[in-house]
């Protein structure tokens, strides 16, 4: 009979956030499809009494809890710690946690001391005749694996927004404490946080668009001139009016490393594709970006896929986008925020 | 830090991005199509990882850098004869596979091995890096676990920078949700750090550099030890290529404000 816990960290203020929520939908429908398996709920975190109760209508069999200033920092040494107590406490099989910053910095290595094997980046969950098969991506979203493992236990991190996030009834509920070894002086503190040096937060995961800015936007136009000037306001607006994520093109962030005149607000941490992020959002628009595959990867995971660019038969949007506008986007997106601007 | 850092890079070898790449059945597993007829580079993570840490190495006397890689011998070669001229390393290599579709935990394993035999390393002044997913298996678990075998519980991944500050202590900055950097002071090594991209460009080849490495990296080949991994418990179902072909509609003939309306329209739906 396999024991399954999802392993959740919590926000500052205790609760769950939306990936935790959406690997708890996975971990039931696990526990739905095999037979005599027992849901238990570990939580780490400054505080974790409101997630308890924020989800103890999913019906856990337990909810353990590690709780208190330790643990709320995001740091390897007493996250590993932790989450290895957890686990031992529910005498987990499988484990299941959302792929988040923190959780990745630690599973693995939490596998590897509870003596099993951990899978990364997993989008997809199933069981079918009694066995539980995992998806995931290999050679960065090139080609997509089904997996199944036979040995205990199994640590499956999820990526977030492949899952339906569980709603459910809540109520204020108690969790069984698991006590820590926390050592007396800790070599590593968390100080904060910060965002990018260009100061425009234009990272937003939870966001309903992509908006993809290729080096189109920083080449000679029509007229022969660089209009980086004038794609930087046209972006911006739009991002501000939609509250969309901005990905950027590997050239386009490459040549922000070489020196050349590029959009001052595009970071390496913007980049999408083979050697960025392959973020998850409903809609993306893609603009003056160009390639084959596997340049287009970047947009794998955006569900409706709409692209404005001069050259018809661009690889990265023909057979890859839904619609294909064959047109300058300095045109369309000025046009395109005046109308937004106006239906505010 | 006195006397400087030891820093052992972990980087393999992936197929060239711009390859096209296939599925194939393998006698062991999953495997790639002509898997060792494709061009092979560094992996690009793991390049920034390398290449930082030759910079840090630089800037700290008394360091010195390891390169610990595992791959196909002549495939390490090749790579050698191009990455052997950007900085100063002493390699480090294993002959095995460089498939994505191995086990993680048993390459950790090979790795921690490897390095735990590298003679006169300290770890009170080791630094392990690498870069913190692959281009291959992308699964950000080897560099974790290999730090688990080591015994060293200070690690960070998603590195973007990492700085010496006065006191000697280690403060690095970690990638994390919503395109912000984690803040983190650690006292002193022995420290993982899983790379992102960093800020350094890659370096030009140095023909002087290139003759010295070759000084090490030939004898490194020639003993390279012959590793066996695996697929481990892992039993792979299927492994496709996604159906990426979608009907696209190429609207040519519209105006701009056609177009725009469309957009807008599409975007508030």
């Amino acid at each position: 009979m396999e024991k399954i816990l999802l392993l959740a960290f919590t926000e500052t203020d205790g609760t769950l956030g939306k990936p935790g929520l959406e690997v708890l939908s996975a971990a039931l429908k696990i526990r739905e499809g095999l037979a005599g398996a027992e849901l238990v709920v570990g939580l780490v975190g400054a505080k974790v009494g409101p997630a308890a109760g924020q989800i103890v209508g999913c019906s856990p069999s337990r909810i353990l809890g590690v709780e208190g200033e330790h643990f709320s920092q995001s740091r390897y040494g007493t996250d590993a710690a932790a989450a290895e107590a957890i686990c031992k406490a529910a005498e987990a099989t499988i484990i299941l946690a959302a792929g988040t910053a923190r959780a990745n910095r630690v599973l693995s290595g939490v596998a590897h001391r509870l003596q099993g094997n951990a899978d990364t980046h997993v989008c997809g969950v199933d069981v079918a005749d009694g066995a539980l098969k995992v998806t995931r991506w290999y050679y960065r979203q090139r080609m997509q694996a089904v997996l199944q493992r036979s040995s205990r236990p199994w640590v499956i991190i999820c990526d977030p927004s492949s899952f339906a996030p569980w709603t459910g009834s809540s109520r204020d509920d108690a969790f069984e404490a698991v006590a820590v070894p926390v050592p007396d002086s800790m070599r590593t503190t968390v100080t904060g946080t910060q965002a990018p040096a260009s100061g425009a937060q234009t990272i937003r995961p939870d966001t309903e668009v992509l908006f993809v800015a290729g080096a189109g936007w920083t080449k000679s136009q029509a007229d022969g001139k660089v209009k980086v000037n004038e794609a930087e306001p046209l972006i911006l607006g739009f991002l501000d009016l939609t509250k969309a994520s901005l990905g950027g093109s590997k050239s386009m962030v490459d040549l922000a490393g070489e020196g050349q005149q590029v959009l001052s607000f595009m970071t390496h941490l913007n980049q999408i594709g083979q050697t960025g992020a392959t973020p998850r959002h409903p809609k993306g628009l893609a603009t003056c970006c160009h390639g084959e595959e596997p340049h287009a990867v970047g947009w794998r995971f955006i569900n409706e896929r709409r692209a404005i660019n001069k050259d018809p038969n661009c690889g990265w949007a023909q057979g890859k986008a839904d619609v294909l506008y064959v047109e300058d986007a300095f045109a369309v997106m000025a046009r395109v925020n005046e109308l937004l601007k106006e239906s505010k | 830090m006195s006397g400087g850092y030891h820093i052992v890079v972990c980087g393999g070898i992936v197929p060239d991005p711009l390859q096209t790449l296939e599925p194939a059945v393998g006698p062991t597993g999953p495997a790639l199509r002509n898997e060792m007829m494709l061009p092979a580079v560094l992996d690009p993570w793991a390049g920034h990882a390398l290449f930082e840490a030759a910079n840090l190495a630089k800037s700290q006397p008394g360091s010195k850098v390891w390169w610990v890689s595992m791959g196909p011998k002549a495939k390490l070669q090749q790579l050698m004869m191009s990455m052997g001229q950007k900085v100063p390393f002493e390699l480090v290599a294993l002959d095995g596979s460089a498939s994505g579709f191995t086990e993680s935990a048993e390459v950790a394993a090979a790795l921690a091995e490897a390095i735990s035999s590298i003679p006169d390393l300290d770890q009170s002044r080791l630094l392990l890096i690498g870069g913190w997913e692959s281009a291959s298996r992308g699964a950000g678990s080897t560099l974790q676990i290999v730090g688990e075998r080591l015994g060293i519980v200070d690690q960070f991944q998603g590195v973007d920078e990492v700085s010496v500050q006065e006191d000697g202590s280690l403060k690095l900055l970690e990638r994390v949700e919503g395109g912000k950097h984690q803040i983190s002071v650690c006292t002193a090594p022995p420290i993982v750090v899983g790379w992102a991209t960093g800020k350094l460009p890659e370096p030009p080849n140095n023909p002087q550099i290139g003759m010295m490495n070759m000084r090490t990296v030939m004898p490194a080949l020639q003993r390279a030890k012959a590793v066996q991994v695996g697929t481990g418990s892992l039993n792979f179902v299927s492994v496709r290529l996604p159906e990426q072909r979608r009907s696209t509609r190429i609207v040519k003939d519209a105006t701009v404000e056609e177009i725009a309306q469309e957009i807008v329209e599409w975007i508030k739906d």
